[in-house]
């Protein structure tokens, strides 16, 4: 049995691998196979399972990629995940990449898709369009065509039919996953020493580019390790990280946080991990159980529209309660729409819970941690000293 | 698009009205405390001013409080009360400028104050930040709030799934919404009749836009375009008042065209067309007199632009309001909007006006604030060079902010790509981007 730091380890090559060694690998061992890569912040993963392919998370070009090409299609005031998004795409990494989705988060990534759709003309591309509308009969039949939509444009590309038996098979092989998901974040919550969060971060990314039976494993692997390592508890203060959902943090940033003295408790960084709340049914119309699982239980973030004024920001303010959070800590990419324009709302509900926050700005290729390390240890230090018992 | 064209502008007729029927809306949405009308805010990409009109509600665009504040130069403080009260220096400048005049009183435009909405119709078409900007007026108003989420065309087209989504939404969202806040229960036939006169509007639009196809062009289609879209784009679409105001236009530039003449400039009529551009992207409003300057004073007219389509698409696929098919088609008028459509189908459209038009080059007037036009434009002007071989050129402004208006700096670029059609007309070489 390995130990913590050797699946971390394995877990850390994944990350840093741009060439996507894992994947092609993946592809390469079956002919006929294919990859469906997605970009944050959510797609039905399960549908492109039952399709036989490979789910690709990318998720930009993170610190170590130099953006040579990738800087001539966008304009400075724009962020930086699909400019190394595009780096990877003509620097032929991603060239064994069979399709792609676009998720609906924002305008930079919507456009993207149709550039994408002119740069790659043999790729399969969908703008992957979710409802702001939660009512069954209009933003869930809408969804329901959508999804249908979708693998349509799947089955034509696998060249057969994706059965309703293998998709609620692909929908229980996903429950399993997010329930592990579920039980490394609680676990964290609870005793975050035991499992840092750059740990569980890495942990998460490799469920990006391993097949889910494979990420589910390996997260009960890892929860089996943390409980036998020898890990010291920190006076540290408990934070939730918010708003980076779309571009990730450099990994010296989340263990910067930490070094300053902040356990972080609960983020958003890997939302389509757990996008659906609960577990989703595994008979009956799985086309339709996915909708409503979306509709009804999913978690909400920047990119869907809150119908209640009153509720808005209170999923943060229910977070900080319920894992005995002690501050929350803003990190947005630079120039994020989704994340920006939410933050006030999100800041004035905590405000109103008498909430400590912080909040900075980043890219992915953020080199400089000493003015973030700084100011989260301030935080950390002001939540500690001033903080009511 | 606004009420300021300046005393020393040469005031046609139909310049006259426009500005008297803005005068006349401003009015009447500062008197709606005393009038008891109600209002509805909403954007102008989506904008359903018919459907607002059935239900004899008020109609106010956030974003045209913005660029005329812009104009008057009152925007940057704004802008920059809005970044002191927390939001960031990278959003969109609309909605600081919005934020940042609510909390000094939002005064419109006559100097009196703009009463809170009854009602925030939030037509989510073709822009991200729509959805966040009017969550975050909600937040500050606490009025009711009707979402209409119009799906983005990712593949190019409108789908069956895409326009009943939409009409199921406006029949069992927006207009008990409207009912529920105005007490008048929505009349179809009285819609029907709007759109009829949104429609007659529209052809004499397209014709107004199309004039540009000769040589010289009567009109200028971006700087004097933001002009002409006004009523079509506004609180207007659907009235008598844009109907008249339409059939004036026409009048003046068929009569324009019938002389041989340019377009009417701030300076007077342009006597010399030397460049014929398609331009791409909103225009800066701060400085937007100095900014149509740096193109008139060297001959330039802009025949095309993707602005002026921001609001509607009317003239590239003959798009138009139909009395026969009330809901559909507004849920078609939403879903072709501008910057609702996909990248590729964008390209298209930029390339029939560089050929339709026959234009010497493209121009992007690339603004920070706007990311929905924005992303991609690097490579769409790629993509035009490419297929039509006329040289592309590329500057940076910004909506209101006018931290991001380089005077220096986008005079430079535009003569030399000025220099640049010239070499290239001579026969000196491959087009290549300034």
């Amino acid at each position: 049995m390995r130990s913590a730091d050797e699946i971390v380890e394995a877990c850390e090559q994944l990350y840093d691998d741009l060439d996507f060694a894992q994947a092609r690998a993946w592809k390469a061992a079956k002919p006929g196979r294919k990859v469906i890569g997605f970009m944050p912040v959510y797609v039905p993963r399960e549908i492109i399972h039952a399709a036989g392919m490979l789910p690709l998370g990318v998720l930009g070009g993170g610190d170590s990629l130099e953006v040579i090409h990738g800087d001539a299609y966008y304009q400075s005031y724009i962020c930086r995940i699909p400019r190394s998004t595009v780096e990877l795409a003509i620097s032929k990494r991603l060239d064994f990449v069979d399709g792609m989705l676009f998720p609906s988060i924002c305008d930079v990534i919507r456009n993207l898709s149709g550039m994408w759709k002119m740069m790659l003309p043999d790729v399969y591309v969908r703008y992957f369009d979710v409802p702001q509308n939660y009512k069954d009969d209009i933003g869930g039949t809408y969804y329901i065509e959508e999804l249908k939509e979708l693998k349509a444009g799947l089955e034509r590309l696998a060249g057969r039919e994706i059965t309703e038996d293998a998709l609620n098979a692909s929908i229980e092989v996903y429950n399993e996953n997010r329930r592990a998901v579920k039980r490394v974040y609680d676990y964290r919550a609870g005793q975050p020493w035991k499992a840092p969060a750059w740990e569980v971060y890495l942990l998460m990314r490799a469920g990006m580019l391993l097949p889910v039976e494979e990420h589910t494993a390996l997260i009960d692997e890892y929860l089996v390790a943390c409980a036998e390592a020898d890990r010291p508890m920190r006076d540290n203060c408990r934070i939730i990280m918010q708003g980076s959902f779309c571009e990730q943090p450099p990994l010296a940033l989340i263990k910067s946080i930490e070094l300053s003295g902040c356990y972080i408790v609960d983020d958003d960084y890997m939302l389509v991990n757990r996008w659906l709340l609960e577990d989703v049914p595994t008979d009956g119309d799985p086309i339709a159980n996915l909708a409503e699982a979306f509709l009804k239980h999913s978690t909400e973030t920047a990119a869907k529209y809150e119908p209640c004024g009153e509720r808005k920001g209170k999923y943060l303010v229910d977070a900080v309660k319920d894992r005995g959070a002690e501050g929350v800590i803003f990190a947005a990419p630079s120039f994020c729409d989704p994340a920006l324009l939410d933050r006030p709302m999100l800041a004035n509900a905590l405000s109103k819970a008498s909430v400590p926050h912080i909040s900075f700005k980043y890219a992915e290729n953020s080199g400089q941690m000493q003015p973030i390390r700084e100011q989260a240890g301030t935080f950390a230090d002001t939540i500690k000293l001033w903080s009511e018992p | 698009m606004s009420a300021e064209m300046q005393d020393d502008v040469i005031k046609e007729p139909s310049m006259l009205k426009q500005k008297a029927m803005i005068a006349d809306n401003y009015e009447q949405l500062t008197s709606a405390p005393e009038t008891g009308r109600k209002v509805a805010a909403t954007y102008v990409p989506g904008n359903l001013n018919e459907l607002i009109m059935c239900f004899d509600m008020l109609n106010n665009l956030p974003e045209i409080n913005a660029i005329q504040n812009g104009m008057r130069k009152k925007s940057g403080r704004m802008i920059q009360d809005a970044e002191k009260m927390g939001h960031s220096e990278d959003v969109c400048t609309y909605v600081k400028a919005d934020i940042g005049n609510m909390a000094k009183g939002a005064i419109a435009p006559n100097g009196k104050p703009m009463p809170v909405p009854d009602l925030l119709l939030l037509s989510y078409t073709g822009c991200f930040t729509f959805m966040k900007w009017f969550e975050l007026l909600r937040d500050e108003y606490g009025c009711k709030t009707a979402m209409l989420h119009v799906p983005y065309t990712g593949d190019g087209i409108i789908t069956d799934n895409m326009r009943d989504y939409v009409v199921k939404q406006l029949k069992e969202e927006v207009i008990p919404a409207m009912e529920e806040v105005s007490g008048v229960k929505f009349d179809i036939d009285r819609l029907r009749e709007n759109l009829k006169r949104s429609a007659e509007a529209e052809d004499d639009f397209v014709w107004v836009l199309q004039s540009a196809k000769s040589k010289p062009s009567p009109i200028d289609a971006y700087f004097g375009g933001v002009y002409y879209i006004g009523p079509i784009f506004t609180a207007f679409r659907g009235t008598q008042d844009a109907v008249d105001y339409y059939k004036i236009l026409r009048g003046e530039i068929e009569a324009r065209l019938a002389n041989g003449q340019g377009p009417i400039t701030p300076e007077g009529e342009l006597k010399e067309e030397r460049y014929r551009l398609v331009v791409e992207g909103p225009p800066n409003w701060t400085s937007f007199r100095d900014f149509w300057k740096m193109f008139h004073e060297e001959g330039a007219v802009v025949v095309a632009s993707t602005y002026t389509k921001v609001g509607g698409v009317y003239d590239y696929d003959g798009f138009r309001h139909d009395p026969d098919r009330p809901l559909e088609s507004l849920a078609e008028y939403c879903l072709g909007c501008y910057t609702n459509r996909n990248l590729p189908a964008r390209v298209d459209m930029i390339e029939s006006y560089m050929n339709d038009y026959q234009a010497d080059g493209f121009l992007v007037n690339s603004i920070k604030s706007c990311n929905s036009f924005s992303a991609g434009q690097l490579m769409m002007m790629r993509e035009i060079e490419t297929r039509t071989g006329k040289p592309a050129a590329f500057i940076e402004t910004d909506l209101v902010d006018p931290r991001y208006f380089s005077p220096a700096n986008v005079k430079n670029r535009l003569e030399s790509y000025f220099q640049m059609i010239e070499q290239k007309r001579k026969g000196g070489g491959p087009a290549k981007a300034a």
